[in-house]
């Protein structure tokens, strides 16, 4: 029986979320290699095949030394599966977050970051005021936590764009706005990467969602069949912009379209679209009630 | 797409415009990092850079280092963890003056200067180099050692300079000839997106 304490469940949650974030920044998930392996493949551009194989080269170096695939070591976000019985609050999970976020990155070192927004003072090692951001949904009937940690830097992240369409825009509207998005992001967010849109809800919701996309596995299909067939025609569509690797023109301009939905106002219809670059770093853990971290299981 | 090679800062003004859209660039000698905030001091607060930057190589950096020693007026010495690119388009107003101001000759990121860079680099003999944005454990070990770093109390978006060998691959985004594959590829992509509308 386990005699573990809330204070061993801290502890865990630090642990595992330091893990992570350094794991994230240094080897990018299968599904991802796999992703530009095919980009490499489908590419007919001298220079684009150039890139992406310099890609491939720099992910196998990273593998190597152990070292960061980029320099950008991002805002940390965080998303977290809380099961209704897991015995450590919230409030405490997040604590414990943004512990191993700042122990990580003194540790390593890694590169802080984060600054005040007015004044552009650093304000520690990659946390402050509201970093790092974590992301919450709740689960009933379990004892466990999954965490995701994802470094999202921000050459992709200053490529997230907002509208509200309104309904006479229809899907139309949709497919137009997110056209138009990854087109005017040309080579500034690192593509080929993932796009991630969010559809429907609120405003703020939209972006949530647009977030939430780009970290999911690589080629996840939305389970209704309308919005995978959406991503499928978007994902076909972005490329043909001949947008490709690094905005130098080429065949693959992304590697994917992600889009999550919600149910909205009869007078609403907003597109968010979150970039998410080559390197879309991610990395993820489940913890057991009694404080054992598994860091194999992907969410 | 010829290839050359050029080491920096350079001396002669045709090691420049030998250097055409789409062409591929090896870099040799010493390089500048440079960022958001060191350029803001410059320019915006009027603050001479304590380095001279006549014929320099500038790179978007701001690099993850570990500080190793301090010297007795409390100047660090650091080594290399990762070293990449950032982005390059936030910094675009500052090229007129760097050319014209300072001499810089090259400015190398990652995803491009939008179309007003082109008249200052054709009129200045100015190139931007496309480097490929997130390769930054390769970029690493052609950083050789970081020589010099000014305005430490900016961390990490100090003057960084660093010597480098077979930096590359770098793709001539811009030449000093007019010529932008930015501009070439966006006008493209803007002639496919009214084609692409007319089919939704």
């Amino acid at each position: 029986m386990s005699t573990t304490t809330t204070t061993d469940l801290d502890g865990a949650v630090e642990d595992a979320a330091a893990h992570l974030y350094v794991w994230a920044l240094k080897d990018i998930p299968q599904d991802l290699r796999d992703a530009l392996a095919d980009a490499r493949d489908r590419e007919t551009s001298k220079t684009g095949i150039r890139i992406l194989e310099t890609i491939h080269r720099n992910v196998s170096i990273a593998d190597e030394q152990k070292n960061l695939v980029c320099q950008d070591t991002g805002i940390a976000v965080y998303t977290c599966r809380v099961g209704e019985h897991f015995p450590l609050h919230p409030t405490r999970i997040y604590a414990a977050l943004k512990a191993g976020t700042a122990r990580a990155t003194v540790e390593h070192p890694l590169r802080s970051n984060t600054v005040h927004v007015l004044t552009r003072e650093n304000t520690g090692p990659n946390i402050g005021y509201r970093l790092p951001i974590v992301h919450w949904d709740f689960i009933p009937d379990w004892d466990g936590l999954d965490v995701k940690c994802v470094p999202k830097g921000s050459g992709s992240e200053n490529m997230s764009f907002l509208k509200m369409c309104i309904p006479a825009d229809g899907v139309v509207g949709i497919k137009k706005f997110v056209l138009e998005s990854i087109v005017d992001a040309g080579g500034k967010p690192c593509p080929p990467g993932i796009v991630g849109v969010g559809i429907g809800g609120s405003a703020d919701y939209a972006m949530y969602m647009a977030k939430e996309a780009i970290a999911r596995p690589v080629g996840t299909r939305n389970p209704d069949p309308l919005v995978a067939q959406l991503e499928d025609e978007l994902y076909g569509l972005l490329n043909e912009t001949g947008i490709g690797p690094m905005g130098l023109g080429g065949d693959v301009t992304v590697l994917q379209c992600h889009i999550e939905h919600a149910d909205t106002h009869m007078t609403l219809n907003p597109v968010a679209v979150n970039y998410q670059c080559w390197a879309a770093r991610r990395a993820s853990a489940h913890i057991a009630a009694d404080g054992s971290i598994d860091f194999d299981r992907e969410f | 797409m010829a290839h050359h090679e050029v080491t920096f800062p350079i001396t002669d003004p045709a090691d420049i415009l030998k250097l055409r859209a789409g062409d591929e660039v090896t870099v040799q000698g010493h390089i500048i990092g440079i960022r958001d905030r060191t350029q803001i001091r410059i320019f915006d607060q009027g603050v001479e850079p304590p380095m001279n930057l006549g014929g320099a190589f500038l790179l978007h950096t701001a690099p993850n280092v570990r500080k190793v020693s301090e010297d007795a007026e409390g100047r660090g010495t650091y080594e290399k963890i990762c070293i990449g690119t950032t982005t390059s388009a936030r910094m675009v107003r500052f090229t007129e003056g760097l050319g014209e101001q300072y001499g810089v000759r090259a400015i190398c990121g990652k995803g491009g200067f939008p179309d007003v860079a082109i008249e200052p680099m054709q009129r200045l003999g100015m190139v931007y180099f496309a480097i490929v944005g997130g390769a930054a454990a390769l970029e690493t070990t052609q950083i050789e050692e970081i020589e010099e770093v000014l305005w430490e109390e900016l961390m990490p978006e100090c003057l960084w300079k660093f010597r480098v060998k077979d930096f590359g691959p770098l793709i001539v985004g811009i030449d000093a000839h007019g010529n932008s594959l930015y501009h070439d590829v966006q006008a493209r992509a803007h002639e496919k997106l009214k084609e692409l509308y007319a089919r939704l």
